[in-house]
């Protein structure tokens, strides 16, 4: 079970509001990631439903149970932190076998129980050294195990991979992702990388200041963006964002179109302009195009587009075109 | 921008450090000399230096005398340990809050604490020691040890607080999600991790309970006697002896002095502290 519900839950530090009442329900074995950009309060939230920050006002629930006041150890999650937060005096047999020992468990147990979850993670060969002597991998990994010999009902991530180099980083999400599967167990995942976010989620909660600004699958989130932070911030690269009569003709205050909904073409198109770059990565090619009025769109041709700096081009929208209104709000 | 020295600079340097560091050390260089003369050869005019009959009587007279030598040494052992020791147990659990959880007023305790250090001892002499002898504690070794306690709590609390500052927040709260009770979190996660910083503030203050000489003068007589007032009782009786009064005190802190050069770079790293981030 990992049933997490919260309920006009508002975090204030001092005046400072982080959260304003925000409601939110993540199902038991869901892979839900809070994503945002920094300071947007999706560090904050989790460590509410850790338990680490007080809640000013409103519930929390896990499985049913409310715990909004219960002591992190008693909430039965378990969480992996950015910097890993290994206990450094301690060999990994001992980090990993920390909890198990906190929670009384007889000897026997543990040692089954960290043998097991170092032929999981592949820590065999390094449980008996340090964490100081583990690259930042095998720490992440450690930390990890620290969290799954707890059998928690959900687990917590906070920003895990972002201290690690990007093909590591790779490998880490796969990895993580796979044990979201062996152990169907909830997870909680807090990132700022939209691609973290898409890659790993059944759910992403997008969060802006403190609010909430869509949930979804990655697939509604990048096709239905309630908004245009959504729209921008789900997709990669950025959506581009056009204003001016050629929103207008749509009736809407600005449109939005994704880099690779668009195609180069010779004649025609909807939008024509300069090429300020180009670049050719083999599979697909990056054009970044001034426009007449002064606006520029990124687009994203096939392979073998061959332009270059000063060329002019004509952008033919070939997908959706999302309008927004003046606040911002999908039309 | 990478600095050069020439070498008569560093012939310099070497120089006025190594003269400095004689003129401070001299003192503890006469007194270690004069231990070993006659008393005439003590207060001698011109001062002899090293072409004296060196002898051990000092010693033997100590040794042989009233004063009681090894008993004082138990003494200022336990009143040493015991205050640092005691101490702790009251500076963990208060740095871990200050450093950890700090509130509105933390800054300020820290700094009225340290307040108080600034404070002539002499104005709460009645008070205690009336209170003493209220209790029947005079010349006692608890007494001593509560007093030394708590005259120094305010050093190991600013000391602790300064080393626990540097242990990252995030471990403390990974052995928390870990199931652990504050106490666990105390004892298992942030004393080991600060071992260093406990044992040069408990060398520290070792130290400075070994060498306190206001207190253990007054509160104490005869039982519970520690080096610091076992030094006295030479200036005192008779009139004044150097050389046996230098004898003493080259007993007195001989086993500090030892310690103190074994453990050069936890102390350092202690006095030290905070400096270099």
């Amino acid at each position: 079970m990992g049933n997490i519900v919260l309920k006009q839950v508002v975090k204030r530090f001092g005046e400072a509001e982080v959260i304003p009442p925000l409601d939110l329900e993540i199902n038991d074995g869901e892979f839900v990631v809070f994503v945002g950009p920094s300071g947007c309060g999706k560090s904050t939230l989790l460590r509410l439903i850790a338990g680490l920050e007080d809640v000013t006002e409103g519930t929390i629930e896990i499985d049913g149970k409310e715990v909004t006041y219960a002591p992190p150890a008693q909430r039965g999650l378990a969480m992996v932190f950015q910097s890993y937060a290994l206990y450094p005096h301690m060999s990994v047999r001992k980090n990993i076998a920390f909890p198990l020992k906190m929670a009384g468990v007889a000897q026997e147990e543990i040692d089954k129980k960290v043998e097991h979850a170092a032929s999981i993670l592949n820590l065999a060969n390094y449980i008996d050294k340090r964490p100081g002597n583990l690259s930042g991998g095998q720490r992440q990994r450690v930390a990890i195990g620290r969290a799954i010999v707890r059998e928690p009902s959900a687990f917590l991530f906070d920003e895990p991979l972002s201290n690690l180099d990007a093909s590591l980083r790779v490998n880490m999400r796969q990895e993580i992702t796979d044990l979201h599967r062996e152990l169907d167990t909830t997870m909680v995942y807090v990132t700022h990388d939209q691609v973290e976010a898409m890659t790993m989620a059944d759910k992403i909660v997008v969060l802006h200041a403190g609010v909430i600004e869509q949930v979804g699958s990655p697939l509604e989130l990048y096709r239905e963006p309630r908004n245009r932070f959504v729209a921008g911030f789900i997709g990669s690269p950025k959506m581009n964002f056009i204003e001016g009569p050629a929103a207008e003709k749509h009736k809407a205050h600005s449109i939005g179109v994704r880099p690779e909904h668009f195609e180069v073409v010779k004649k025609g198109g909807d939008f024509k302009g300069v090429v300020l770059s180009a670049e050719h990565l083999g599979s697909d090619t990056f054009l970044r195009v001034k426009m007449d009025d002064g606006q520029e769109i990124l687009a994203r041709g096939s392979g073998d587009v061959v332009v270059n700096y000063g060329d002019t081009v004509a952008l033919k929208v070939e997908g959706k075109i999302y309008k927004f209104d003046d606040q911002g709000l999908a039309i | 921008m990478a600095r050069s020295t020439t070498t008569k600079q560093k012939i310099g340097w070497t120089i006025i450090v190594w003269t400095i560091a004689l003129a401070i050390f001299f003192p503890v260089i006469w007194t270690f000399l004069t231990s070993f003369k006659t008393e005439g050869e003590a207060i001698a005019n011109p001062p002899v230096f090293f072409n004296f009959d060196w002898n051990l009587d000092n010693y033997k007279i100590i040794l042989a005398g009233e004063a009681n030598y090894p008993k004082s040494l138990m003494n200022s052992i336990i009143i040493a340990l015991g205050s640092t020791l005691l101490g702790l147990v009251f500076a963990v659990p208060a740095a871990w809050s200050m450093a950890f959880q700090p509130g509105r007023w933390t800054k300020d305790i820290l700094m009225a604490m340290l307040g108080t250090k600034m404070m002539p001892a002499v104005g709460v002499l009645m008070p205690i020691y009336l209170f003493l002898v209220w209790i029947d504690l005079l010349d006692s070794r608890i007494a001593l040890v509560v007093i030394l306690m708590m005259m120094n709590l305010p050093i190991i609390i600013w000391m602790l607080y300064t080393y626990f500052k540097e242990i990252p927040k995030d471990i403390l709260e990974a052995s928390r999600m870990d199931g652990a009770s504050l106490r666990g979190e105390i004892l298992y996660v942030l004393v080991p991790m600060a071992i260093p910083g406990i044992a040069s503030t408990m060398l520290l203050n070792i130290i400075l309970a070994w060498n306190e000489a206001f207190w253990t003068i007054i509160l104490t007589t005869t039982s519970a006697k520690p080096l610091s007032a076992f030094m006295v009782e030479f200036s005192t009786k008779q009139g004044l002896f150097y050389a046996q009064l230098s004898a003493a005190s080259v007993m007195a802190i001989a086993p500090i002095l030892i310690m103190g050069w074994f453990s050069q770079k936890q102390l350092v790293s202690g006095l030290t502290f905070g400096a270099v981030k």
